[in-house]
């Protein structure tokens, strides 16, 4: 070993770890108190579809108002049809469901249901019911279907694209799988929400602000981590287990400063109702935002010096670096810019979705999806197969249930593993 | 500090249900990473399925306890094939995604209201569908105590049996392990080409490998649903996977006691901390948020996080681990 | 002590290939290898292109060809490590194309890999172990049960130490093949293949990075294999080795076979000069080359990403070309 080494990864360690709890406590700080005293006090609930033969669908994605002694909030029902508003103080409130969010095909079953007023009581969180079934005529055609969910796929696809890309540029200069990548998408849903609803800034200043601090967190974490390790000789499967530990620990702290119940964006914004499609303003702003990145990403690798260089080292790092490429300074940008990336695409998602310290490990393995059905470390195929594992998703939620949506996703990903494991994208390993 | 409680505690921690599950599952990722090179980062989607193919197949079909038993290792067997067949010709981190999408599928499905018929949905279910084993048990009834520490009979016999069945299960391994098998896998471990061009089967033997593992990890989880008496789905989170890793990292890789050690080791961590914590708090000088149920879930996780971070950068063959075995530089 | 004076029936050898006409896919009298129409394309390259070509048994062939000639490349095919595009080839009469490389590697035809494949984390007699064939103690079964296999286990070991002590590696034997130095390890690699007692071994550069010091005992093993009746076909770089050993030469370029012959014929062959001369290029020397290099990758990039290639990801590191 090295003489030296150790003290200056101990050193980069230490500055990494203090950094990053030094950013995530002023981000806390910043942050609402956490929801951990478990004192609070709260209304939630779960939202599912009661089908004729008797099945539970929940229904995520449906707005929830609560009102109150003086206080107003609102939310998004998650994945799971789960929904959660904390309220200030014990008291009597009334819980509004947004039927317009509704699903077309879901009705209430007794319309009396909304609202739902009644008292909150000390430290308890009250569960409010609303009773969903089928409407009675289905309106909606199965294609108008299509194309509604499409377009959600879309939506998703754009974003997880944006997130993913990192991924897949890291893998492809380093050949590392990035566990951590995860929490980089939950640290900028986080902050991102700090930002935007904590401190008020204005969204897209927010969305910048998110992208920075994204950056810093990726340019750190090469700085006291990965570029340590790598003048070290680390080998790439212990570096991916030290990813897994980093994503752990990232994770947990993260929850520690934020809480474990998920939080939605207050923002709010029409629906624009376009065709069957049912997207909103911020959606449609957060799908532009993603595209013109995306684009931009491209164009610096086809374009630009510096892409070149990144392209030549996925190709093969050694020839690159005897071809006078400085490989540290490429993989130090692919980090920077793949985590920033992969911050606004939290964020993104987060105000469409919500944020919470699991939003990304709950979609890393759809971000693994994207990589590896477009072809490992190649950034159009991590675009390509996004998009694809995001329409997916949404157009086969038409005839699987909502809630194991994701499980056609990560089966279709063994398929590929199976039979294309390059990708659509991807080239065949180079030998020697 | 309760001194007292501290040791009770840690006995508990470090020789109980939870230490037993752990050690048989972290064999069976050792014959997977350890011995063979194998990245599963799914290992909890055996345990899953081990768990829930005998709770399942107990209650809902009323077998004997053995039969169930039986039934989670064969539904491991199933599995192993499902996801060798596609990716242990390609290259390990194909793998490494596939064992982790492959084991939160199971957790998912298992978790929906989809199957709840079955599976009980999001909550999972309990039962006494353990009876039988706890009938076999030839302890007279009463509480044993030895200092501080207070054991039903039934506890007794479960630890009895459950560390009987570690040192099996070890014993296979290690024979498995030093026989002219255990070398194959050990070169397919460095450099299945080489191995390749001797001859040998590589594409088998890493199936086998994969097999082996999976049905001890099974076996691990059906420790699980003997000692708990209930299944969850929340239970088989990829989180539980790593733990595995840790512990098997920390106690050395590529030994056959290393993971018994590791498992000991990391609830003797979890233990002395969580009670330390918590006669700090009752002491007044740690906060009393850290130590709800969910914060000490979290400081576990952190704990497990640095551990594993630290010990791969610093001493990636644990504790008993051979430093030149396991430069496991694999490409 | 050369094979050829201990042996009395390499002149014999040498006799048989007197006939052979020194064209390029000339037919032996006795082939043990025979391939046709063999291709291997990577892209738009193409990086075998072999139409027809025969390997006497008994003999030493020598590959030899300027770098990037497609000899890994075609190592790689024959043995099951690659898929050829097309073509088909047969071993003793028996087709082995398309069969995975460990059923070529049982046919009897073992190969080493042009960067040495020492199992580094394994001691020197587990390698050496790990090479003999049809153990009864790698069956999952009769692995728990000793007895089933610690006979054959110890006659293994005898045939290990004997082969250990021929290539000088005897002291070594309790050691990680890590420790070994780089001509230690070409030389347990060698013998780890001949612990499966092929008939035919195919050594990629096996004189690669060995120190001017080991390169002489390496020539006397290889030697001795043609002596115990082996057939060996093997590629060399270095013009004076393939001439002191070989009795047959091939040379390919740019994936075809250019030519065939004796050693002194081949070398005396103006094609075989220009092979060499034309398309021979180095670690760049100058910024300009340096740049063209750089060019050169990135128009490979491109080009491989318009012209994304067919067949499936397998395991990389198939030998890897220089
Ligand atoms: N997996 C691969 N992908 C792309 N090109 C390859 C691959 N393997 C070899 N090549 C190319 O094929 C050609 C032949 O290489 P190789 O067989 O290694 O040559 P040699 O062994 O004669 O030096 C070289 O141009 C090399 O770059
Ligand atoms: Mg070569």
């Amino acid at each position: 070993m090295v003489n030296g080494v150790v003290p200056r990864l101990a050193r980069g360690m230490a500055l990494l770890l203090a950094s990053v709890v030094m950013a995530l406590l002023a981000a806390g700080a910043l942050g609402p108190t956490a929801a951990a005293s478990g004192q609070e006090e709260s209304v939630r609930g779960r939202l599912e579809e009661r089908t004729a033969d008797d099945e539970r669908h929940p229904v995520a994605g449906v707005r929830v108002f609560v009102e109150g002694q003086g206080f107003v909030e609102e939310t998004q029902t998650d994945e799971n049809g789960d929904w959660l508003i904390p309220v200030p103080q014990p008291g009597s409130y009334t819980v509004t469901l947004d039927e317009a969010t509704l699903p077309d095909d879901v009705v209430l079953r007794d319309p009396d249901d909304n609202p739902w007023s009644g008292d909150v009581r000390s430290g308890r969180s009250q569960i409010v019911r609303f009773n969903l079934g089928e409407g009675l005529t289905r309106e909606t055609s199965t294609i108008n279907r299509v194309i509604e969910r499409t377009a959600v796929g879309i939506r998703f696809g754009l974003l997880l694209a944006l997130a993913a890309v990192g991924l897949s540029l890291i893998f492809g200069t380093m050949g590392l799988t990035n566990f951590a990548h995860a929490e980089q998408v939950a640290i900028g849903g986080l902050v991102g929400y700090t930002f935007a609803a904590t401190m008020g800034i204005p969204l897209l200043l927010a969305a910048v602000l998110t992208l920075l601090a994204g950056c810093i967190v990726g340019w750190t974490q090469d700085a006291g981590l990965w570029k340590p390790l790598r003048r070290r000789g680390t080998g790439i499967i212990p570096m991916m287990i030290i990813t897994i530990g980093l994503s752990l620990f990232a994770r947990s702290v993260l929850q520690a400063i934020y809480g474990s119940s998920p939080r939605a964006f207050p923002h709010r914004s029409d629906v624009v109702a376009l065709g069957p499609t049912r997207l909103t303003v911020n959606d449609y702003i957060s799908m532009a935002v993603a595209l013109v990145l995306l684009v931009a990403v491209a164009y610096v690798l086809l374009r630009t010096r510096w892409g070149k260089a990144t392209r030549a080292v996925s190709d093969n790092p050694a020839l690159a670096a005897a071809s006078g490429i400085n490989v540290d300074m490429v993989i130090r940008g692919v980090w920077t810019a793949g985590a920033g990336l992969a911050a606004l695409g939290g964020m993104l998602l987060g105000l469409s979705q919500q944020v919470s310290a699991q939003m990304g490990i709950n979609m890393l393995l759809l971000m693994f999806a994207a990589v590896v059905l477009g072809g490992l470390g190649t950034a159009f195929g991590a675009m390509a197969g996004a998009l694809i594992v995001g329409i997916f998703i949404e157009v086969s939620t038409i005839v699987i249930p909502t809630e194991i949506k994701n499980v056609g996703a990560l089966a279709i990903l063994i398929v590929i593993l199976l039979l294309r494991p390059q990708g659509i994208l991807g080239r065949r390993e180079r030998v020697g | 500090m309760d001194w007292n409680l501290l040791v009770a505690n840690a006995f508990h921690a470090a020789l109980g249900l939870n230490a037993i599950a752990y050690a048989i599952a972290a064999i069976g990722l050792n014959v997977h990473f350890g011995y063979t090179g194998l990245l599963n980062f799914g290992q909890a989607g055996f345990l899953a399925v081990g768990a829930y193919g005998t709770a399942i197949s107990i209650v809902h079909f009323n077998v004997p306890y053995l039969v169930g038993a039986l039934i989670g290792v064969a539904v491991a067997v199933l599995l192993a094939l499902l996801l060798g067949i596609p990716t242990l010709r390609l290259r390990a981190d194909y793998l490494a995604v596939a064992t982790i999408a492959a084991a939160e599928i199971v957790r998912l499905v298992i978790g929906s209201t989809v199957y709840a018929r079955w599976t009980g949905g999001s909550s999972g279910f309990s039962g006494a569908f353990a009876r039988t084993f706890y009938n076999w048990n030839p302890l007279p009834a009463g509480t044993y105590s030895l200092g501080p520490v207070r054991l039903t009979a039934d506890r007794a016999w479960f630890m009895l049996i459950g560390w009987s069945l570690v040192i099996i299960i070890a014993l296979l391994v290690w024979l498995l392990v030093r026989s002219p098998w255990g070398r194959v896998l050990k070169g397919i471990r460095e450099d299945e080409d080489a191995v390749r061009s001797l001859g040998k089967n590589v594409f088998a033997r890493k199936m086998q490998a994969l097999i082996i593992g999976g049905v001890i990890g099974a076996v691990a989880g059906i420790a699980l649903v003997t000692g708990e008496q209930s299944v969850n789905p929340q239970t088989f989170n990829t989180q539980l996977t790593f733990f595995f890793w840790t512990l098997l990292l920390l106690g050395g890789v590529a030994r056959v006691i290393g993971p018994v050690l590791g498992a000991v080791l990391l609830w003797l961590v979890f233990s002395v901390t969580e009670t330390v914590l918590r006669s700090g708090a009752s002491a007044g000088w740690v906060p009393d948020t850290l130590v709800s149920e969910s914060q000490i879930g979290l400081v576990r996780v952190a704990l497990v996080g640095l551990g594993l971070m630290l010990l791969m950068i610093f001493r990636p063959q644990g504790i008993l681990g051979d430093r030149r075995e396991l430069a496991f530089n694999v490409r | 002590m050369s094979a050829d004076a201990t042996s009395p029936s390499a002149p014999i050898r040498a006799q048989v290939l007197a006939d052979v006409p020194p064209v390029p896919g000339a037919p032996k009298p006795d082939p043990i290898l025979v391939a046709d129409n063999v291709t291997r394309r990577f892209g738009g390259l193409t990086a075998v292109d072999v139409e027809h070509v025969e390997v006497q048994r008994g003999v030493i062939t020598a590959l030899i060809g300027p770098n990037g000639a497609g000899k890994t490349t075609f190592f790689n095919v024959l043995t099951g490590f690659d898929q050829a595009d097309t073509g088909s080839w047969t071993f003793e009469g028996a087709s082995v194309a398309g069969k995975p490389s460990y059923k070529v590697a049982q046919a009897g035809m073992v190969r080493t890999f042009q960067l040495t494949k020492a199992l580094s984390r394994l001691r020197v007699l587990e390698n050496m172990r790990l090479g003999a064939t049809g153990q009864r103690g790698e069956s999952v079964w009769r692995a728990l049960l000793p007895f089933l296999w610690r006979d054959q286990e110890e006659s293994i070991t005898e045939r290990a130490e004997q082969l250990l002590s021929r290539f000088k590696l005897d002291h070594m034997r309790d050691e990680f093949a890590g420790a070994l130095s780089g001509g230690q390890r070409k030389l347990l690699e060698m013998a780890r293949a001949l612990m499966s007692e092929p008939t035919m071994v195919m050594l990629d550069e096996p004189m690669a990075g060995v120190n001017p010091a080991l390169t002489q005992s390496l020539l006397g093993h290889v030697k001795d294999l043609r002596a115990e009746g082996m057939t060996v076909l093997f590629v060399e770089h270095d013009m004076d080795m393939v001439h002191d050993i070989s009795d047959w030469v091939i040379v390919m370029a740019q994936g075809k076979i250019v030519a065939e012959g004796p050693p002194e014929a081949v070398m005396a062959n103006p094609d075989v000069i220009d092979a060499y001369l034309g398309a021979h290029h180095d670690a760049p020397v100058t910024e300009a080359e340096e740049q063209q290099q750089l060019a050169e990758i990135e128009s490979d990039i491109e080009a491989e990403l318009s012209a994304p290639d067919e067949s499936p990801a397998t395991e990389p590191s198939t030998g890897g070309s220089s």
